[in-house]
C-alpha cells in the first residue's frame, strides 16, 4: 500500500515539474518534440532510480557536511554510464544528438537532489527505487504533455506525424524559445486551478542547497 | 585583426543572440528565483559571472594536460563538477575571511551556484567548441554578462509586475514565465544580427 503512495506521490502529489517547479531548465529546453521530452523523462529517470538507491544504500557512509558533493560525483557517475549507453545503442542515437548539452547537465539535475537529500538519504532501498520511479514518471508525463502541446501548436505534428489542420498554420512560436516559457506558465496556472492550490514560488523552497545556505532559510525572502 | 572580429562576435552572440538564460535555457531556476529585487538580482548575476569565468580558467587546464592526454575526456562531466564545487567551497571560506563585505553581498548566493547548470554548461560549450584557454575564459565572461544583463532587466519587470492587477489564476509563478516569454520574445529581434 505505501509503495503505490510513494509511487503515485510522484506522479501527482508532489510532481516535480507541475507541483514542485523542480528542473525547469531541462523542462523548457528540450520539450520542442512530444519524442525528445519523452526521451529527456526516461533518461533521467533512469539517473534517478540509480542514484537514489545507491545514496540510499551509502546513507550512512555520508558524512553530513560534505553530502553534496558526495552527491554530485555519484549522480555524474550514473550520467556518464547514461550518456554512454545512449552513444553505444544505435535506435538510441538519436535521442543523444537531440538531448545534446542537456545530457550532460542531468548530473546538476535538481530533482535528483531533492530526493537524494529529502527522500532518499532518509529511507531503505527498496522504497528510495520506488520514490525514484515515482518521481521519474512524474517528470517524464509532464515533458511529454508540454512537448505534446508545444509540438502539435507549434510544428503542427505530433510524435512526428502530420495533423491535417486545415486552413489553420502552425503557430511557430511555440517551438520558440518563448513559447516554451509561455506554455509551461500556461500549463503551472491550470494545475494550480484544477488543485485549487496556488502555484508555489519559484526558487528557494524547492532548492537542493536550501539546506546549505542557511542564510536564506532565515531571511525568507530572497 | 582575425582574433578582434571573433572576440566580437562571441560577445553579441553570447549576450544578445544566443543569451543563456533566454535562448539556452541555462541558468532559470536563478533567473526566476532570484530576481525578484534589482539589488539580489544584481547580486546573483555578478556572483555567477566570477564563478564562470573561474570555472574556464581551472577546467580548461585540466582537460587539456590531464583528461585528453589519459584518454579520457569522457570524464569532463565528473571532473569539472567537482572543481567546480571545490572551488566554490574554496571562494566562500576565503571571501568570507578575507572579503567580509563582498561576502555579505555575494556570499549567500555561492553555494547556489555549485549546482547551477549555467556554470557547468559554459564550461562543456567551451570544450565542445574546442576554443583555445584565452576565448573560453572571454566566452565565460560574455556568457556571465548576458546572464547578468538579463537578470537586471527581468528583475526591473517584475517589480512592475508585483504591482500590477494580474488575474487571479495566473498570479505569481505563471505570470513570471509570461513575462520571461515576452522578454524573450524582443530577445528574437536580435537573431538577424549573427548574418
Amino acid at each position: 500500500m505505501s509503495c503505490l503512495k510513494t509511487f503515485l506521490n510522484g506522479i501527482i502529489k508532489e510532481n516535480p515539474v507541475l507541483v514542485m517547479l523542480l528542473g525547469t531548465c531541462p523542462t523548457l529546453a528540450v520539450t520542442t518534440t512530444a519524442a525528445n521530452g519523452l526521451g529527456m523523462g526516461i533518461t533521467t529517470m533512469f539517473a534517478l532510480v540509480f542514484s537514489n538507491v545507491a545514496i540510499s544504500l551509502l546513507k550512512g557512509l555520508i558524512p553530513r557536511q560534505v553530502r553534496l558533493p558526495c552527491y554530485i560525483v555519484i549522480v555524474a557517475g550514473f550520467v556518464t554510464f547514461l550518456s554512454f549507453m545512449l552513444q553505444i545503442i544505435p535506435w538510441l542515437y538519436w535521442l543523444y544528438e537531440s538531448l545534446g548539452l542537456f545530457l550532460p547537465l542531468i548530473a546538476v539535475n535538481c530533482i535528483i537532489f531533492e530526493r537524494a537529500e529529502a527522500f532518499a538519504s532518509k529511507n531503505n532501498p527498496f522504497i528510495s527505487l520506488i520514490d525514484g520511479l515515482g518521481m521519474g514518471a512524474g517528470f517524464t508525463l509532464a515533458l511529454f504533455v508540454m512537448g505534446s502541446a508545444r509540438e502539435i501548436l507549434g510544428s503542427g505534428s505530433w510524435m512526428g506525424l502530420k495533423i491535417p489542420m486545415g486552413e489553420i498554420s502552425p503557430m511557430m512560436i511555440f517551438g520558440l524559445p518563448a513559447g516554451g516559457f509561455f506554455m509551461y506558465g500556461i500549463i503551472i496556472a491550470f494545475v494550480g486551478k484544477i488543485t485549487k492550490k496556488p502555484p508555489r514560488a519559484i526558487g528557494c523552497e524547492g532548492c537542493p542547497s536550501r539546506g546549505v545556505c542557511k542564510d536564506f532559510a532565515k531571511g525568507g525572502d530572497n | 585583426m582575425e582574433i578582434a572580429q571573433k572576440l566580437l562576435f562571441i560577445l553579441v552572440a553570447e549576450v544578445f543572440i544566443e543569451n543563456f538564460v533566454l535562448t539556452k535555457f541555462l541558468g532559470i531556476c536563478p533567473f526566476l528565483g532570484v530576481s525578484k529585487k534589482i539589488s539580489s538580482s544584481l547580486s546573483m548575476g555578478l556572483a555567477v559571472m566570477a564563478v564562470m569565468v573561474c570555472a574556464a580558467i581551472f577546467t580548461y587546464p585540466v582537460y587539456t594536460f590531464v583528461l585528453v592526454p589519459l584518454n579520457i575526456a569522457y570524464m569532463n562531466t565528473i571532473m569539472f563538477i567537482l572543481i567546480i564545487a571545490l572551488f566554490v567551497q574554496i571562494m566562500e571560506m576565503a571571501l568570507k575571511k578575507y572579503f567580509s563585505p563582498l561576502y555579505k553581498a555575494l556570499g549567500v548566493y555561492l553555494p547556489l551556484i555549485t549546482t547551477n547548470c549555467a556554470i557547468l554548461g559554459v564550461t562543456l560549450l567551451n570544450v565542445n567548441n574546442e576554443y583555445g584557454f584565452l576565448l573560453s575564459v572571454f566566452n565565460s565572461f560574455c556568457a556571465g554578462l548576458g546572464f547578468l544583463m538579463v537578470m537586471l532587466i527581468f528583475s526591473g519587470i517584475r517589480e512592475r509586475v508585483e504591482r500590477s492587477d494580474v488575474p487571479e489564476s495566473l498570479k505569481g509563478t505563471p505570470i513570471t514565465l509570461i513575462a520571461a516569454a515576452i522578454v524573450s520574445l524582443s530577445f528574437i529581434g536580435f537573431g538577424g544580427m549573427a548574418g
